[in-house]
């Protein structure tokens, strides 16, 4: 059985003077461990169908399927970063990491054991007592990361996670944030509208096409050369290329037509 | 590298240099005034009658401190607090509360604006009516002045709240009320120091109104009684404590903030 199933989804989006299908009709399954980005023209709802599968938007129609399980609403079973980091200047990062379990009122010996072995197995428990405005880039989104895992959430989305970081620190984070993903075996859902960074990182690319959005094509990515996939490993395979000119071309058509 | 030492030495040694000078500047404007003043009153070139003059100001001071100045001092002080505390409690009620029920907001809107805009000094004699001439009148004045600002400055701060940030904690299962607690009103902090220290001016302003309209007592009151009698070193003794007392509390608050904002940014 599949971890995640999309089923069906549709989404309008009514305002005063008109009526705007988003999404028309997406389906797609994910397997557990998968790592799926979705690319697409800019505008075309890759970020609406995050957020109803995050349970914060609720679609028009369709259903989100979870281990089986229809989903109604937000659920802990699935983490959701956005763009920036969004820590919250105020706390520690200690604190900030544990917001979510705050809310959720799960504060207890196990889970406090499980966000300090997290601090410590990715390099952040000298800076727990720091604040947000005293690390770097990089630090900050691998403590946005630490927050989301320290709920256990079996899912990951990440909206444009990194696009809010300059390049050079883009590309370290990407591959320190997949090879955290890989480790905690999340099963990930990921928007971007970096091709190269998508290839870098997927399983699957699912390319939407422009707006009312439907699933144009899913490519495979493998990378048999590469026996440890990192990010950055990727990038220097040769075959990194030619999926990127596949996509490109698949994209720019989209946005020509 | 001893070289640039010695050149972040000068940089260093300028920058304390600047300072200096722009302290003396300062406190011989100050002093240069109050000498010219009482100079021109000695020669009889200015009539210290209308103008008062320096030296009759601090005779009145020490005269004052003999008999009440401390009771009007403490007076004016007590409305003040209690004016001021009143306005932050119910401006940062009201501002949740509308908050929370956002119909309710836009309802109020055009409310908030008409009060905003309305001289709260007008309300005064039906302030007087309602609730009679004495110190409770004084405060509601003082209310009636900082409260809509109060509530409008924070609502709007709570409005613009970082959307993303809700939204992180929304993602997590976040209830209304936690949003509101952990995210809008932690992230509004410096919206509130900085409705504070207006809430603080506006109150001191209501409090002096209400002392002109209606008291027996507070500096307000020594301002208009010095007035009416034509006793211009009472009027400005008074207004000199009122000045340091404006001072003293801004003061106040500005360690207030530096307290709360300790670890931002």
């Amino acid at each position: 059985m599949d971890i995640l199933e999309i089923k069906n989804i549709t989404m309008n989006y009514q305002d005063i003077n008109s009526e705007v299908t988003a999404i028309d009709n997406i389906s797609l399954n994910v397997k557990q461990g998968e790592f799926i980005v979705v690319i697409g023209p800019s505008g075309c709802g890759k970020s609406t169908l995050l957020s109803i599968i995050c349970g914060i938007l609720k679609p028009s129609s369709g259903e989100i399927y979870i281990d089986g399980v229809k989903t109604t609403g937000i659920t802990p079973k699935i983490g959701y970063m956005l763009q920036s980091d969004n820590l919250l200047e105020w706390r520690s990062i200690y604190k900030n990491i544990l917001l979510g379990l705050e809310i959720q009122g799960r504060i207890n010996e196990e889970t406090i054991d499980y966000a300090n072995k997290l601090l410590k197995t990715y390099g952040l428990y000298d800076f727990r007592n720091s604040y947000p405005s005293q690390l770097s880039g990089g630090m900050r989104q691998r403590a946005a990361l630490i927050r989301t895992l320290v709920t256990n959430p079996e899912i990951l989305l990440l909206d444009e996670a990194f696009s809010a970081l300059d390049y050079q620190t883009r590309l370290s984070v990407t591959d320190d944030v997949y090879s955290i993903i890989k480790k905690e075996n999340k099963t990930t859902v990921m928007v971007t509208h970096d091709i190269p960074e998508g290839i870098s990182m997927a399983d699957r690319v699912v390319v939407l096409s422009k707006r009312p959005a439907v699933i144009q094509s899913i490519h495979e990515i493998q990378f048999e050369d590469i026996t440890d996939r990192t990010p950055l490993l990727c990038r220097k395979s040769p075959k990194f290329s030619s999926y990127f000119d596949t996509l490109w071309r698949e994209l720019d058509m989209n946005e020509t037509v | 590298m001893k070289r640039s030492k010695s050149e972040r030495e000068i940089f260093l040694n300028r920058l304390k240099y600047r300072k200096y000078i722009i302290l003396l500047i300062q406190v011989g404007i100050l002093a240069g005034l109050v000498i010219l003043w009482e100079l021109c009153a000695q020669i009889g070139l200015i009539d210290s009658f209308i103008t008062s003059q320096p030296s009759r100001i601090v005779k009145t001071i020490i005269n004052l401190s003999s008999n009440d100045l401390m009771m009007h001092l403490g007076v004016t002080c007590t409305e003040t607090i209690i004016g001021f505390v009143l306005g932050v409690l119910f401006g940062l009620i009201i501002a949740s509360v509308l908050w929370w029920f956002k119909t309710c907001a836009e309802i109020f809107e055009p409310y908030l604006v008409i009060l905003n805009s309305l001289p709260k000094i007008a309300l005064g004699p039906i302030i007087i009516i309602w609730v009679g001439a004495g110190m409770k009148a004084i405060i509601v004045m003082a209310l009636a002045i900082s409260l809509i600002v109060t509530v409008m400055e924070l609502l709007n701060g709570f409005k613009s709240t970082d959307k993303d940030l809700i939204t992180t904690a929304e993602t997590f299962g976040a209830k209304k009320y936690q949003v509101f607690f952990k995210v809008v009103f932690p992230s509004n902090i410096k919206t509130l120091i900085n409705s504070l220290k207006i809430n603080l001016g506006l109150s001191l302003v209501g409090v002096i109104a209400g002392e002109f309209l209606v008291s027996k007592a507070g500096l307000g009151y020594l301002i208009v009684y010095g007035g009416q009698v034509f006793k211009l070193d009472l009027v400005m003794a008074s207004v000199i404590i009122l000045a340091v007392f404006a001072a003293i509390i801004y003061k106040i608050v500005l360690i207030f903030e530096k307290l709360a904002l300790k670890n931002r940014r």
